[in-house]
């Protein structure tokens, strides 16, 4: 009963596209970063008007005038970065916009209260009306943007990488909410660069590279390569060989470290790890777990409460940033605009800002810029960074690129220790391919890797231990050639303990 | 009771509360008469920074409608009939200037929510703008018309409740002090009842709230964003114009150069302390106000012995300085850190919406469709 259908051809975001999903299916939009996705999506959500071609609702061209005109023809997007208010209740959250009066004034809060439990009760959740949604998980919060929409009356719902964040269980939760609507009828264009769950919820896959529909796929005729090829254009290694690790003596040793985060609670307590040179030692973890306080700590940016770091030998607890970086000590930080690099800068000097104190950088206290560039020019090229120049800002290079730069910069040099925080987040598949990569050449070269974070895949590819952080806690660590998907999964969402008990069930 | 206060040292302590609680009827009036300006400046930061607003610049509105309030009233006491009406002392030149004084601060506000949202400039040097030539142009244009010496319109007067409400036992003098005022001043009590309740009961509270604190996810269940700051920082022009107006056609009768002093940044901190809701800023207001009442009853009637010794040979300046003091440990967060709107100072960017023109070269194809 419903088909859109758009046409938009001309410039380069979109490149006469057509889609169009049914009442009843779930069409999944695969593509890299960049590709157009967001932009077809803004289309069909009334913020971007097409050029060329029409937007078809129920056989008819309708003109979407911006998000409200979309909401009242039922069409509703759940945004990648969530559009909820944390200060605000569930309800509050869920009526914004589309408010049950009393009066001409005064909210209708009972009839809220009602509506919302009843819209909540249909998928058997128990849901408090009135709790403030920054207290909820990330899985919570998912499931409020959903009742969001349905509590517009949404036909079309549109998930922008509805999982980024979440857990392989919380996922798996999501998915059963999805496949119910589908059955009821809606439609849901569901947007990802997941592989295997595109292949796991889609009716339909359609690939979209560089703004052109590059294919179209049913997920029982394809696979994850085909895709991975599609997607990018070329064949693509979806799992780096990552080779045997030849672990050596320890490099980084963590002893019973404590910190607190900037409200001063504890969300740290008492972790003990060592990463030995010569071997990734990956920490998976859902983001708000601690793991984020952990890394400053390491990295100088954040006190150490009580606990002992070490980096061969040298006792590294407080350490000022410099002086690690003195040590051979690399950071990729998770917040690469916060703290990889400064945006407004060229990217000449944001290469030299480990080092543009010294010789050759400095000679007392003038900049030899001849030397910056030269410096700058060689990590370009041996990373792989697109650029027009190295004069340009750092804020004109896309997401990908900016993080190349930040990794040839901290990968560079004689190195002991590398920390990795979310080190592919948000990239494409290229990218992270190509980072991926670097990692491991310098486990080879006999550096201590530890990586840091929520993307299960990555740290299944990467690391050969593999810790999870749960509750600011370090429970098990499980060898990385024996550990499976879903155990790393509850080593994430429980902190360990059932995730030992299903490793000891498959040994027995 | 009388030992508390023969107790070494904590005793004076006793003595200053039990003295405290004595005056307070007293005082009452003249705390909440020096609240009303502060408490309506703070509604005025309310309005702004609850929509993602900065406002440095409440004590230069003030200011304007202050002088505003005054010259129009008493340019209109020459030309219309200011014979008294009603209740509060009511006059058609009261009136004026009091109308003149919300305008002109509405204007104000314009001028800062166009260049805070439409310009996107740093809404710190807007504020700090409007401080600045508020000063300058109040001083000069008060310097050019004293010359001239023009008659004052006079002031509204409190409202005269009957001595059987204000003679009640126990609540009696809270009546006396919060209700026996004139318009602004009861305007005021009226207006953080009904701001308390649209807040968080209306729909213009949530969604108030939600563009202070996500502008964004407001913007895409389809709320105007920019709209929605345009009205509520020009709806806080008009309180910024009742709380000048108050200075000089309610509290007193006359302009002086800079006689807000300071008011407007008291606000500011009230705004903070009272956790960016209209009763805390109100209570947060009458705390800071209470100073300049207990220095009154320390002249008039300072309590016995060596506390009041004591209390007397406190300079009045220290008396006066003590709302700056607070502010200051208050703002230093002593009392606790209160977190204002998330969004307040960050210009909100809508996403492009308007239809963007073809630029591929025409095509055989396209001619023949036209």
């Amino acid at each position: 009963m419903l088909h859109i259908t758009k046409r938009y051809p001309g410039v380069v975001a979109n490149d006469d596209i057509s889609l169009d999903v049914r009442a009843g299916e779930i069409h999944a939009l695969l593509g890299e970063n960049g590709a157009g996705k967001s932009t077809l999506m803004n289309i069909l959500y009334g913020l971007a008007v097409p050029d060329e071609g029409d937007v078809l609702l129920d056989g008819r061209p309708v003109e979407i005038d911006g998000p409200n005109d979309a909401i009242h023809r039922g069409i509703s997007m759940v945004h990648q970065h969530f559009m909820l208010v944390p200060v605000l209740s569930v309800a509050e959250n869920i009526l914004l916009g589309d408010e049950p009066m009393a009066n001409a004034i005064l909210l209708d809060r009972a009839a809220a209260h009602r509506r919302i439990r009843e819209l909540g009760e249909s998928f058997g959740w128990k849901i408090d009306p009135d709790e403030p949604v920054g207290n909820l998980s990330v899985g919570w919060q998912q499931r409020v943007e959903i009742l969001k929409a349905l509590y517009r009356q949404a036909r079309v719902l549109v998930l922008d990488e509805p999982t980024a964040s979440l857990t392989p269980q919380e996922t798996r939760e999501i998915f059963e909410v999805l496949r119910r609507l589908r059955a009821e009828g809606h439609a849901i264009i569901f947007i990802s660069h997941k592989l295997y769950e595109v292949l796991d919820i889609a009716d339909r896959i359609t690939v979209i590279r560089r703004g052109r529909v590059v294919g179209s796929r049913i997920p029982s005729q394809t696979d994850e390569d085909d895709l991975a090829e599609l997607m990018v254009g070329r064949e693509v290694q979806l799992t780096v060989d990552r080779g045997e690790s030849h672990p050596r003596e320890p490099m980084l040793v963590v002893a019973g470290l404590r910190v607190n985060d900037a409200k001063g609670r504890e969300v740290v307590h008492d972790v003990d790890f060592q990463v030995r040179a010569g071997e990734i030692f990956g920490i998976a973890g859902v983001a708000g777990n601690g793991q984020d306080e952990m890394v400053e700590a390491l990295m100088g940016l954040r006190e150490v409460t009580a606990g002992r770091v070490t980096i061969g030998g040298w006792d590294a607890t407080g350490a000022s940033p410099r002086s690690l970086h003195q040590r051979g000590v690399g950071f990729v930080p998770a917040d690469r605009h916060r703290y990889g690099m400064v945006l407004s800068f060229p990217l000449t000097d944001n290469l030299a800002l480990n080092e543009y104190y010294h010789s050759p950088y400095a000679r007392g206290m003038v900049r030899d810029e001849a030397a910056i560039r030269a410096n700058a020019e060689r990590i370009i090229a041996e990373y792989d960074v697109r650029t027009p120049s190295a004069d340009v800002p750092g804020s004109s290079l896309s997401g990908g690129n900016q993080q190349k730069l930040v990794v040839g910069r901290e990968f560079d040099g004689e190195l002991s220790l590398l920390v990795l925080d979310q080190p592919t987040r948000g990239l494409d598949v290229g990218s992270i391919e190509f980072i991926h990569r670097r990692a491991i050449d310098r486990r080879d070269a006999g550096v201590a890797v530890l990586l840091v974070s929520a993307e299960l895949d990555e740290i299944l590819e990467l690391s050969d231990r593999i810790g999870g952080m749960y509750g600011g806690r370090l429970a098990a660590v499980l060898d990385a050639r024996t550990a499976n998907r879903e155990e790393v999964g509850l080593l994430m969402a429980t902190g360990g303990r059932e995730a030992v008990e299903a490793v000891q069930e498959r040994a027995s | 009771m009388e030992f508390l206060y023969d107790l070494p040292a904590i005793g004076y302590v006793f003595q200053f509360i039990g003295w405290l609680i004595g005056v307070l009827p007293i005082i009452a009036p003249t705390i909440v008469a020096a609240a009303v300006p502060i408490g309506f400046g703070a509604l005025c930061g309310f309005m702004n920074e609850r929509s993602g607003v900065i406002n440095i610049g409440i004590e230069g509105m003030m200011l304007t409608a202050a002088f505003v309030a005054w010259w129009t009233a008493s340019l209109s006491a020459q030309l219309v009939p200011s014979t008294a009406f009603g209740p509060f002392g009511m006059s058609l030149p009261l009136l004026i200037g009091l109308a003149a004084a919300i305008g002109a601060a509405m204007l104000v506000s314009l001028v800062h929510a166009w260049l805070s949202i439409t310009v996107r400039a740093d809404q710190i040097i807007s504020g700090t703008i409007i401080n600045i030539f508020a000063v300058g142009i109040t001083g000069y244009l008060n310097l050019l018309i004293s010359q001239t010496a023009p008659p004052s319109a006079g002031q509204f007067r409190g409202l005269g409740l009957p001595s059987a409400l204000t003679d009640l036992p126990l609540v009696g003098w809270l009546i006396d002090a919060f209700l026996d005022q004139g318009p602004i001043g009861l305007g005021l009590i009226i207006g953080i009842v009904v701001m308390q309740i649209l807040l968080f009961r209306s729909r213009w509270g949530l969604r108030t709230r939600a563009v202070g604190e996500h502008p964004e996810a407001a913007e895409t269940v389809g709320i105007d964003v920019i709209a929605m700051r345009y009205r509520n920082v020009i709806i806080g022009g008009v309180f910024a114009g009742l709380a000048g107006a108050y200075l000089t056609i309610e509290f007193g009768n006359s302009f002086q150069g800079e006689m807000t002093n300071g008011r407007g940044f008291i606000a500011l901190a009230a705004l903070i302390f009272g956790r960016w809701t209209p009763l805390g800023l109100m209570g947060a207001s009458l705390l800071f106000t209470a100073s300049e009442g207990i220095q009154r009853a320390v002249r008039f009637g300072p309590p016995e012995g060596p506390l009041g010794d004591f209390l007397s040979a406190i300079p009045t300046q220290f008396y006066g300085a003590l709302p700056y003091l607070i502010t200051i440990i208050v703002l230093a967060g002593v009392v606790g850190r209160s977190i204002g709107p998330a969004a307040v100072g960050q210009p909100y960017v809508r996403e492009k919406r308007e239809r963007r023109r073809t630029t591929v070269p025409a095509q055989p194809a396209e001619t023949g469709a036209a």
